[in-house]
């Protein structure tokens, strides 16, 4: 096939018909106060991960609430689990649990 | 969908088009892609419905593409555009009348620039002075060349040959339009409709027996952008905007598609050519492809003009699957043939694309 | 009971009218209530049910009624004023049937105008038939029968769209109509208790959850009912073959463009002044705040009081006001009046004039 010197570009949009949401909604039933979050993001300022690495807990829970789960596993595994993000939350959300949930969610519904 | 509530809104937006006596400024580009557009535009207004067009040779162009991809600074620009004020005032003619939709923009925003900062007039008349001894009157009516054709709708149709329609299942053709993002998108009054539901191409397609897509895509730009596709490496952008109509507009099953910009129409024939080689796949069930006609050409058709006569052996994606059906007859032989009667050579054949 | 000689005229028989002649009435006043409509009770008669406690719109609307057991005012329907003049120390309030009335003070209470949400073109209001204002979605409410969708489905994706012609200097509105959020997420709670399998998404700019037990249901909309809220404008609606609507938004808190598919789309129209209010206010020589409604005379400390004295505002003609807020304002302006009169009475001992009524 012909070289183009260029390509079709994969779109930016989230495509909201066409997303995985098994993982959402796994989390949400095994931790309901996933749905709680208003994006506030105080869990991101104090988290230890963040200040090192490009995790980001407030984009990685609304991505995943988009059906948005490339690569999650690689994401997921930034947290170190300190607990620092529960403490700051404002409306109450069991992060901890939310994280846990996350990886078992990851191993159920998907083998990434 | 309520076509009252569109109507409502393209009351909103009715623009002043003058009835006669044009200043015709023609596109860089349109000749050499679908280059009998311009041709049949004339033709229609001064051999059909009598007007009075008028074209100077030292017209050139606006500068819109330099500008739009930072190469041309404003002043050169507006100074381009006040000489051809000037060949227009030294013609002796008030309404000008842009082929590009591009230069048309361009027009409207030097306008509106120099309405809110008369200083910036003040400025680019010095330039044009010191430049070619030239001074100009600003037009009073600027429009469209597919406002001009949208004016006359119904007098083509009067004098129309074919209508719109598939022959063999009397139905109305179902049509894309596509308008340049720049005829009404940075200027809403200065669009017949409006920006949202532009009704210039949309006027003339229902006004000659067609029925108009209202596809989800239908607002999106066709890609070009200039810059964007310009520069070799950035025409993925370009291309994957043009995909995203094609895909949204796949389900109608359109028959065609028109356009009212240079640039636009270009694009939406091309890609799919591109689209096709890249990826194996149209936007149709035969393989073909979409036909895009300029809306000159459209109106050629609806007029009766031969294919041949307005260029359509010019674009990429066949025209013959529409003129079958609109029972339009012509030679298959005749297609490649120049005015001289001399065989012009043929396009090379795609991979995937039939043509 | 002792009755006061003074006559006032209250322009509008809604929520805030009607209170105010409840207080005035009681206080001993006499007084006239001029009502537009066939009917009094403003757009209380078209709401369904109240935020935040889901209480009909029929109690608020009988408490207004109750409040006319003693010294009840008159009530005229049907009686629409074009003009509220000065003379002799007095008003004209003139109708456009050309009958007139003579008052010693008057309390506009001309509240507001729906925002035309077909001028938001990119909506398509009007044009896609999917796409309502949440007072058509009100009004369905109200019927009790089931939601359904113009071809007679139940839908079952449905998106708010708040700020409709609220905060967007396009649509020459630069101000917040504040009761629009609590709308949306009322009405999309009603959605949920009636279609529990239905999805419900609030796209918002800000969520302004200023009253009392507003940030409550907020949460209750996401906690209990989830409701999802998506913080971007939407952009543009269009419609897809089968009907239904591609919206377009960034999703911002994820910083990406994000497109969806709905069954229906309630778009949350803002508050605008009536326009005869505008007339009105024009007549007395009244000012306008930049929103075009009337202004009050100090936005501190009286917000009731207008530049020409004597006449007196109240309610959402002159800025956006839940119906809890528009009863408390009325309340208040009835004070300022009274007390107005009272120093009128006293300090220039006007003559009785003869009324067109008497």
């Amino acid at each position: 096939m012909k070289d183009w010197g260029y390509s079709i570009l994969k779109g930016r949009q989230i495509d909201f018909e066409n997303n995985d949401f098994s993982i959402a909604e796994y989390i949400t039933k095994h931790e309901p106060s996933f749905r709680w979050c208003i994006g506030c993001g105080s869990c991101t300022a104090t988290c230890s991960a963040a200040r090192l690495t490009d995790f980001n807990p407030r984009k990685l829970k609304l991505l995943i609430q988009r059906g948005e789960i490339k690569g999650l596993a690689d994401e997921i595994a930034k947290c170190m689990l300190c607990g620092k993000c529960q403490l700051v939350c404002p409306r109450g959300i069991n992060t901890r649990n939310v994280i846990q949930n996350i990886k078992r969610a990851l191993n159920t519904c998907h083998a990434l | 969908m309520e076509t009252e509530g569109k109507k409502r809104v393209w009351e909103e937006y009715q623009k002043e088009i003058a009835d006669d006596h044009y200043f015709y400024v023609r596109s860089c580009i349109r000749q050499t892609f679908f280059p009998g557009s311009e041709t049949t535009f004339l033709k229609i207004l001064q051999n059909d419905l009598k007007k009075d067009v008028f074209e100077d040779a030292r017209h050139t162009t606006c500068t819109g593409i330099g500008y739009h991809t930072d190469i041309v600074p404003l002043e050169t620009t507006m100074t381009v555009i006040a000489r051809h004020f000037a060949l227009m005032t030294e013609a002796g003619y008030v309404n000008i009348i842009p082929s590009c939709v591009t230069s048309f923009g361009l027009y409207t925003e030097v306008l509106d620039t120099w309405r809110h900062f008369p200083e910036i007039e003040a400025k680019i008349r010095e330039y044009l002075w010191k430049a070619t001894k030239r001074e100009f009157k600003v037009p009073e009516n600027l429009v469209h060349t597919s406002d001009i054709i949208y004016k006359f709708r119904n007098r083509i149709k009067d004098l129309s040959k074919v209508s719109l329609i598939n022959k063999k299942t009397g139905l109305p053709l179902n049509v894309v339009e596509h308008i340049g993002c720049h005829y009404s998108k940075m200027f809403p009054q200065s669009g017949v409709g409006g920006a949202e539901f532009p009704a210039v191409l949309t006027g003339m397609i229902e006004a000659w027996g067609g029925t108009v897509i209202d596809y989800p895509e239908r607002r999106h730009c066709c890609g070009f952008g200039f810059r964007q596709y310009l520069v070799k490496a950035n025409r993925g952008y370009s291309v994957s905007n043009s995909k995203k109509k094609f895909e949204s507009m796949q389900p109608y099953q359109p028959d065609f598609m028109v356009a009212n910009c240079p640039g636009c129409s270009m694009f939406l024939d091309r890609w799919q050519y591109t689209i096709a080689e890249m990826e194996g796949i149209t936007y149709d069930s035969n393989g073909t492809g979409i036909p895009v006609l300029t809306y000159e050409e459209m109106a050629g058709l609806v007029m009766g003009y031969s294919p041949w006569d307005i260029g359509l052996q010019m674009h990429q994606v066949s025209v013959e699957p529409l003129l079958d059906k609109l029972g339009i007859e012509y030679k298959k032989e005749d297609k490649y043939l120049g005015s001289n009667g001399q065989n012009i050579g043929e396009p090379q054949k795609p991979m995937f694309l039939i043509v | 009971m002792a009755i006061n000689s003074q006559h006032i005229v209250i322009i509008g028989g809604g929520p805030a009218g009607l209170e105010a002649a409840s207080c005035l009435g009681t206080a001993g006043y006499r007084v006239t209530v001029l009502e537009k409509e066939k009917q009094t009770g403003g757009k209380l008669l078209i709401w369904d049910k109240l935020f935040p406690e889901f209480r009909n719109s029929d109690k608020v609307l009988n408490h207004l009624s109750n409040g006319f057991k003693t010294n009840p005012p008159q009530i005229l329907t049907n009686a629409e004023v074009v003009s509220v003049i000065p003379e002799n120390g007095q008003h004209r309030i003139n109708l456009r049937d050309g009958q007139a009335f003579q008052a010693d003070t008057v309390l506009i209470t001309t509240g507001f105008k729906l925002y035309n949400a077909e001028k938001k073109e990119e909506y398509g209001y009007q044009i896609y038939e999917n796409v309502i204002t949440s007072f058509d979605l009100e009004k369905q409410l109200k019927t009790g029968n089931p939601i359904r969708i113009e071809a007679g489905l139940t839908p079952r994706r449905i998106a708010f769209i708040h700020c409709v012609g609220s905060r967007d200097i396009k649509s020459g509105n630069i101000y917040c109509s504040r009761t629009c959020c609590i709308t949306g997420v009322k009405q999309a709670i009603e959605i949920k208790r009636r279609l529990s399998d239905a999805e419900v998404f609030n796209f918002y700019m800000d969520l302004r959850m200023f009253g009392q037990n507003f940030e409550e249901l907020y949460i209750e909309a996401q906690q209990k009912w989830g409701v999802t809220f998506i913080r971007g404008r939407v952009s543009e609606i269009a419609e897809n073959k089968d009907n239904s609507l591609q919206l377009k938004a960034e999703d911002t808190l994820s910083g990406r463009p994000i497109k969806m598919s709905f069954d229906l789309v309630v778009l949350l129209a803002g508050m605008v002044p009536e326009p005869r209010t505008v007339e009105i206010g024009k007549s007395a020589g009244l000012e306008f705040t930049s929103g075009n409604f009337l202004a009050g005379l100090d936005s501190h400390i009286s917000q009731n009081e207008t530049n020409t004295p004597g006449i007196f505002i109240a309610g959402t003609c002159r800025e956006p006001l839940s119906v809890a807020e528009t009863l408390t304002d009325a309340r208040a302006a009835t004070v300022k009046m009274i007390s107005w009169l009272r120093e009128n009475e006293t300090s220039h001992k006007k003559p009785l004039i003869k009324r067109d009524n008497d």
